[in-house]
């Protein structure tokens, strides 16, 4: 009850749900678009951590000349560029190379957590300060919260971190379903995944499409980082990403890779996110490390035991269309 | 200045020791469970429990061999699990894996707060709850011998047991591996299930076996963390090492003994890097403490992608066993 009223109910509550539902979104967008094609990225977190970098190289070098909306524009577009080239060379090394993606992903990971260290700590930290982070991105290339947007219309919301990006996510999604169900692309991405062989023989780049799945799930984890530099830190911070990226793991698995329930999950996850502080604050013995627990267990039992019911439920399924059968 | 250059290797050195002790061991069951053709993401996970659970025994009975033990039984189940995933009901092993990585995290941290209530860390051991350095024999005899007696004192002498114990399980690994019987099926396993299967020998009983076998491997590792080099379990302590040591049994072609060196390398550059820090090398400049801790990956990448030799990975890994 702690939880559900700390998700939704209390005020702001829901703002802050939807804000972390918003980061869990891009991440399973991220890992279900690999997963189309029969590829683990565990990447996203890394993917996400670099994306930050396209937002800080945008707003250099377009903010001082360009109007906001362009800036906004092109931030989201670096994030995503960005995020997509680090996971271009995973996909890049698995269908040239021969090496698997999942280990350069991880690799890839640390990689992405040892340069954000030495750049927010060294070349661009804000000047003055110990801590590392980033100077505050200019005022043009802030995304608004929901609370400023709704009060340009005169509507009074509570303040959370929950902004534009939502939208954004939202609109994601929207384009996740057009990729992978309506486009020739989705189809082939889609035919990798079920069956290499039988796609090379159709005649389809199966190297092409690992490279192209892998970079666009990248784009999808870059994302990660308009919500938080753009919407809510507005800088880059140490550790922004705080193992969103390897959520998007469960979220994927739980929604079926679809998006309606990538949503979904997005939303339960934000919820158990919030409503795990809450709980945090309510009682000390119980943790966000909850959290932790069950996305294990849901990986574990819808990912890698997925099959553990099959045999059991198939036989009550036929037990029933037999019975059905005989009544007729 | 002889002495002292001296003194600077043997230091790096031990050090380098004291690092790579976990890895080596997680190295070596990787390399098992690998080779019986199951990806082992979750080196990482084990590690982490039975750092966990040796901690928390050794604090609660005050007993090392009893932490030792309760380190080893919690990294078996956690292979199990695993075993029970991907080997009983064919799920997908990394799949799996990354769910015992996160299973680990979360369990060690709510356990911990509740039974410790100190936020996830377990209090801090006294000297006789923890594996002490041990002085080997004729320390003080070799004392007198110039430059052996040192570097027997100071590098070979006076680690923890588990260290000892670290050290031996490569060439124990290797011997069963190359040698036994079960070696030899363990490795036709991981190459050609089918073939040892039409033998008459069971895929799934080899494979369990590889695991359990990793996960003692992985146990001693993680007690070595809580209980010999460190004095108490803190969050996520394990803080990649599995991650690591998966990246020395690629580099070492999934063989004990250059895995072993892997984990040797791997060890020395994390040794090192915090002495290199402000350092100027000659040619090459001051190098970032975090370009050196991300080294051990960056070698892995590249020697992944083929440009260092071909990487050799047991044929059947990653392909689940159907009769």
């Amino acid at each position: 009850m702690v939880m559900l009223k700390g998700a939704f109910i209390y005020p702001g509550s829901l703002g802050y749900t939807l804000y972390y539902t918003t980061n869990f979104i891009f991440t399973g967008l991220a890992v279900a678009t690999a997963f189309h094609a029969k590829l683990f990225n565990i990447g996203g977190e890394g993917q996400a951590y670099v994306g930050s970098l396209g937002i800080l190289l945008a707003t250099a070098l377009f903010a001082p000349f360009l109007p906001a909306l362009f800036v906004v524009l092109l931030c989201i577009i670096c994030s995503a560029l960005i995020g997509a080239a680090w996971a271009f060379i995973p996909g890049y090394l698995q269908a040239k190379r021969g090496s698997h993606v999942v280990i350069t992903t991880i690799m890839f990971n640390f990689l992405a957590s040892s340069l954000m260290v030495y750049l927010l700590a060294g070349p661009l930290i804000q000047l003055g300060q110990q801590s590392p982070q980033s100077d505050l991105i200019p005022e043009s290339a802030q995304l608004a919260s929901f609370e400023t947007f709704f009060s340009l219309f005169g509507i009074d919301i509570t303040s959370s971190p929950l902004n534009l990006s939502f939208l954004l996510g939202l609109f994601a999604l929207f384009v996740f379903w057009v990729l992978i169900w309506k486009t020739r692309l989705g189809y082939e991405i889609r035919a990798v995944g079920k069956n290499q062989d039988a796609a090379n023989y159709a005649g389809i780049n199966v190297p092409k499409i690992i490279i192209i799945t892998m970079t666009i799930s990248g784009a999808f984890a870059g994302l990660l980082a308009v919500n938080e530099v753009m919407g809510v830190q507005h800088r880059a911070i140490l550790n922004f990403t705080a193992g969103y990226g390897f959520t998007g793991i469960a979220v994927a698995l739980m929604g079926r890779n679809h998006p309606v329930g990538i949503f979904f999950a997005s939303l339960l996850f934000g919820a158990l996110f919030q409503g795990g502080a809450e709980l945090d604050f309510e009682f000390q013995s119980i943790t966000r490390d909850m959290v932790l627990l069950i996305q294990g267990m849901i990986i574990l039992f819808s990912g890698a035991l997925a099959y553990m019911f099959n045999p059991a439920l198939s036989k009550i399924f036929n037990n029933i269309t037999k019975n059905g059968a005989n009544d007729d | 200045m002889m002495i002292d250059f001296l003194f600077q290797t043997l230091w790096a050195l031990d050090a380098t020791l004291r690092v790579a002790t976990p890895l080596m061991l997680c190295a070596m069951a990787g390399i098992f469970s690998e080779r019986s053709g199951i990806v082992d993401i979750s080196l990482e996970g084990k590690l982490l429990s039975g750092a966990f659970v040796a901690a928390t025994i050794a604090s609660l009975t005050g007993s090392v061999w009893l932490g030792l033990m309760g380190a080893i039984c919690a990294s078996v189940m956690m292979s199990l699990l695993h075993g029970f995933a991907c080997i009983t009901h064919r799920g997908d092993q990394v799949v799996s894996g990354v769910a015992i990585n996160f299973l680990a995290s979360g369990l060690t941290v709510i356990l911990g707060i509740a039974i410790f209530k100190r936020g996830g860390q377990t209090p801090t051991l006294s000297s006789g709850e923890r594996f002490r350095p041990i002085e080997l024999w004729f320390v003080d005899a070799l004392d007198n011998v110039p430059v052996i007696g040192t570097i027997y004192r100071e590098l070979i002498s006076g680690h923890s047991l588990l260290v000892y114990v670290a050290l031996l399980c490569v060439p124990i690994a290797s011997f069963i591996l190359y040698k036994s019987r079960f070696g030899l099926r363990l490795r036709a396993v991981g190459e050609s299930p089918i073939a040892v299967d039409s033998a008459g020998v069971s895929v799934t009983w080899l494979r369990y076996r590889a695991l359990i076998v990793g996960g003692v491997f992985c146990g001693i590792a993680g007690a070595y963390l809580s209980i010999s080099h460190g004095a108490n379990f803190v969050r996520e302590m394990s803080a990649g090492k599995g991650y690591i040591a998966l990246a020395a049994v690629i580099f070492g072609n999934w063989r004990p003994i250059r895995a072993f060196w892997a984990c040797l390398m791997f060890g020395f550059l994390d040794a090192i890097t915090s002495r290199l820090q402000d350092i100027d090398l000659p040619l090459i400049g001051e190098v970032p403490a975090q370009l050196m801790s991300a080294l051990p990956y960056i070698m892995t990448i590249i020697l992944l992608s083929g440009f260092i030799g071909r990487p050799s990975p047991p044929s059947a890994i990653g392909v689940p066993y159907k009769k």
